[in-house]
């Protein structure tokens, strides 16, 4: 472009226009973005810091909502929760992800039938996973049931109304949705790798679990590393699926901060609390994020 | 890779049929377990209450009936109405159709800018959009329900739209961007030289090339605001809801005989639209999941 006076190949009009045009494409989401997000952002910060109960109120207060918030019982629960089905959630979709990708990569025959099947939860709304993980675990009418027509007339399963317990359901439903993505993370990073790696490995005489072990599964380090960003963030984000299937009941056994969110601010009109604790979401996803895309931008200008 | 597997070996021992069946067998069980679910709901959703009660979970209904998908859809009771869901499944095309077509068509403008238009600060630009794909929307809740409340959009369908088209763009921006960064720059400049300008060259050159980015776009598009359900539970009410709202207040409806097989039809209705496009473009839907997740 700098090559070209303007005048030579084009008119001096339609310069300037090609000059403006781009800016003017991109001025409305850029005025969104500022408004919606960036500034959205700095008053729920404005409004964590007042005491605004039913309405929103703009006196500033110091950190008396995030002290009340850290006071209050039911923020431990749902962080605890939050700790419990995020472990959870992640390790064992990342395990089994893993593994299905690595067994579905054995010239498997029925490879695009099963890779559909492991798939189709991602499809589904959380509302609609946590509407069928509530009626197959349901007490009376549920596995519990099953089993005991099966004949295991003592089975008992009560750990969608057992406060200990409801947020392992969570989990169960959760990894049921969310495996096949993970598999299919996987199942890409595989095949991207480099065979001649593994063809040298092989006329070395390194045996097959020694290789998968040793270079390819070390290889796939970068995918393990945005399987676990995506996972965390769709556990910090969880929602849906914990209204859904427990309703963040027994009473508040199986809230999350999410769920606690909502109820503050829009059930139980307390605004200040409620962006107190969306507030303290925000900074953990960022504590997450961050070095997320300070690795992603490093790669990329690696390479 | 190709070349090297499990089941590979200069000697094809017992041992390596062993392994091999071992991995089919895991396989299948695994996909059971991942369709069970499906069939369940789809079993419950063909019974009637006397055979859920004296059946169980995986028992195949005795008669084939149909009454709780009709129920389902137009006459079980949400909230005060007893007119099923079909309202809300409406509501959702209502929302989803605008919002899908407006939120990818900006994308692919802004997409299109920020590949081969950049300027100064256009990268900064785009760094600052992108933290749109990451926040937790729960802070953004409050003041954009108080802003819609301003504008006269509170709990409307044209609330919901406006809100899905805000904070999808920077989804859609990431998916062209990534597409067109691929399309050789040489290309434009040589139809710059030719005297085409900015709408010429996205219009004959840019677009003519885009589909398959356009199909990613609008199906991880379609899935998420089909699918969304923060956004319908704060930002509408009553008949206005989504039709995820509508199942998840139908299923905790507290009033009378739980129906469980009218929850499973409904469920399955609220979630056909997706599942419908997951298996027409399944290969679509994923390039969208892992390029929307992968990289942003």
């Amino acid at each position: 472009m700098k090559l070209q006076s303007p005048g030579n190949f084009r008119n001096t009009t339609s310069y300037i226009s090609d000059r403006l045009l781009p800016k003017l494409v991109l001025a409305p989401t850029f005025v969104s973005t500022i408004l919606f997000v960036y500034s959205f952002i700095l008053w729920t910060a404005w409004i964590s810091f007042t005491k605004s109960k039913m309405l929103p109120r703009y006196e500033l207060e110091g950190l008396v909502q995030y002290i009340k918030l850290f006071a209050n019982d039911r923020w431990w629960v749902a962080s605890k929760n939050l700790l419990i089905f995020g472990s959870l959630f992640i390790t064992i979709c990342t395990i089994l992800g893993l593994l299905l990708a690595i067994f579905l990569d054995q010239k498997i025959r029925i490879e695009g039938a099963l890779r559909t099947i492991f798939l189709y939860p991602m499809a589904l709304s959380f509302i609609v996973t946590g509407t069928v993980w509530k009626w197959i675990l349901n007490p009376s009418h549920g596995v519990e049931k099953l089993m005991q027509d099966m004949g295991f007339s003592s089975f008992h399963f009560d750990w969608l109304v057992n406060s200990d317990m409801a947020i392992y359901t969570v989990v169960i439903a959760g990894v049921w949705q969310s495996t096949g993505f993970v598999m299919a993370l996987f199942l890409a990073g595989l095949r991207g790798i480099d065979d001649s790696i593994i063809k040298a490995a092989q006329i070395d005489g390194a045996s097959l679990p020694r290789i998968y072990t040793r270079i390819i599964i070390p290889s796939l380090r970068p995918v393990f590393f945005s399987t676990v960003m995506i996972l965390s963030h769709i556990a910090i984000k969880s929602f849906d699926l914990v209204v859904a299937l427990t309703g963040g009941g027994p009473g508040y056994s199986s809230d999350v901060p999410a769920t606690f969110m909502y109820s503050f601010a829009f059930t139980r009109g307390r605004l200040g609390m409620g962006a107190a604790s969306s507030m303290v979401m925000f900074g953990a996803v960022l504590a997450i994020i961050i070095p997320y895309l300070y690795s992603e931008l490093r790669s990329r200008d690696n390479g | 890779m190709g070349n090297y597997s499990l089941s590979q070996g200069n000697h094809k021992s017992v041992a390596m049929i062993f392994f091999r069946t071992a991995i089919y067998v895991i396989l299948i069980i695994t996909a059971i377990y991942f369709l069970i679910p499906l069939l369940i709901m789809i079993f419950t959703s063909l019974k009637s209450m006397d055979d859920i009660r004296t059946g169980n979970l995986i028992s195949l209904p005795r008669e084939i009936s149909f009454d709780a998908w009709k129920s389902a859809w137009d006459s079980s009771c949400i909230g005060v109405t007893c007119e099923g869901i079909k309202g809300y499944f409406w509501n959702s095309m209502k929302i989803t159709v605008p919002a899908v077509l407006i939120s990818t068509f900006i994308g692919a403008a802004n997409g299109y800018v920020f590949s081969k238009w950049k300027f100064r600060g256009s990268e900064v630009l785009f760094s600052i959009l992108l933290l749109g794909c990451f926040i937790p929307f729960q802070i953004i809740l409050l003041p954009m329900a108080k802003m819609l409340g301003t504008i006269g959009l509170a709990q409307t369908i044209q609330g919901l739209i406006l809100v899905h088209i805000i904070y999808g763009l920077a989804f859609t921006t990431l998916f062209f961007r990534n597409f067109y960064v691929t399309i050789p720059q040489d290309l434009v400049n040589a139809a710059k030289i030719d005297g085409a300008g900015f709408f010429r060259i996205f219009f004959k050159i840019m677009l003519p090339v885009s589909i398959p980015i356009f199909v990613v776009c609008i199906i991880w598009q379609t899935t998420q605001i089909w699918n969304d359900f923060l956004f319908g539970v704060v930002f509408s009410s009553g008949e206005t809801q989504p039709v995820t709202v509508a199942l998840n207040n139908l299923v905790n409806t507290s009033t009378g005989v739980k129906k469980y097989n009218v929850d499973m039809a409904a469920a399955i209705i609220a979630a056909l639209p997706t599942l419908a496009v997951y298996i027409i473009a399944g290969k679509y839907f994923l390039r969208g999941l892992t390029a929307g997740s992968v990289k942003g």
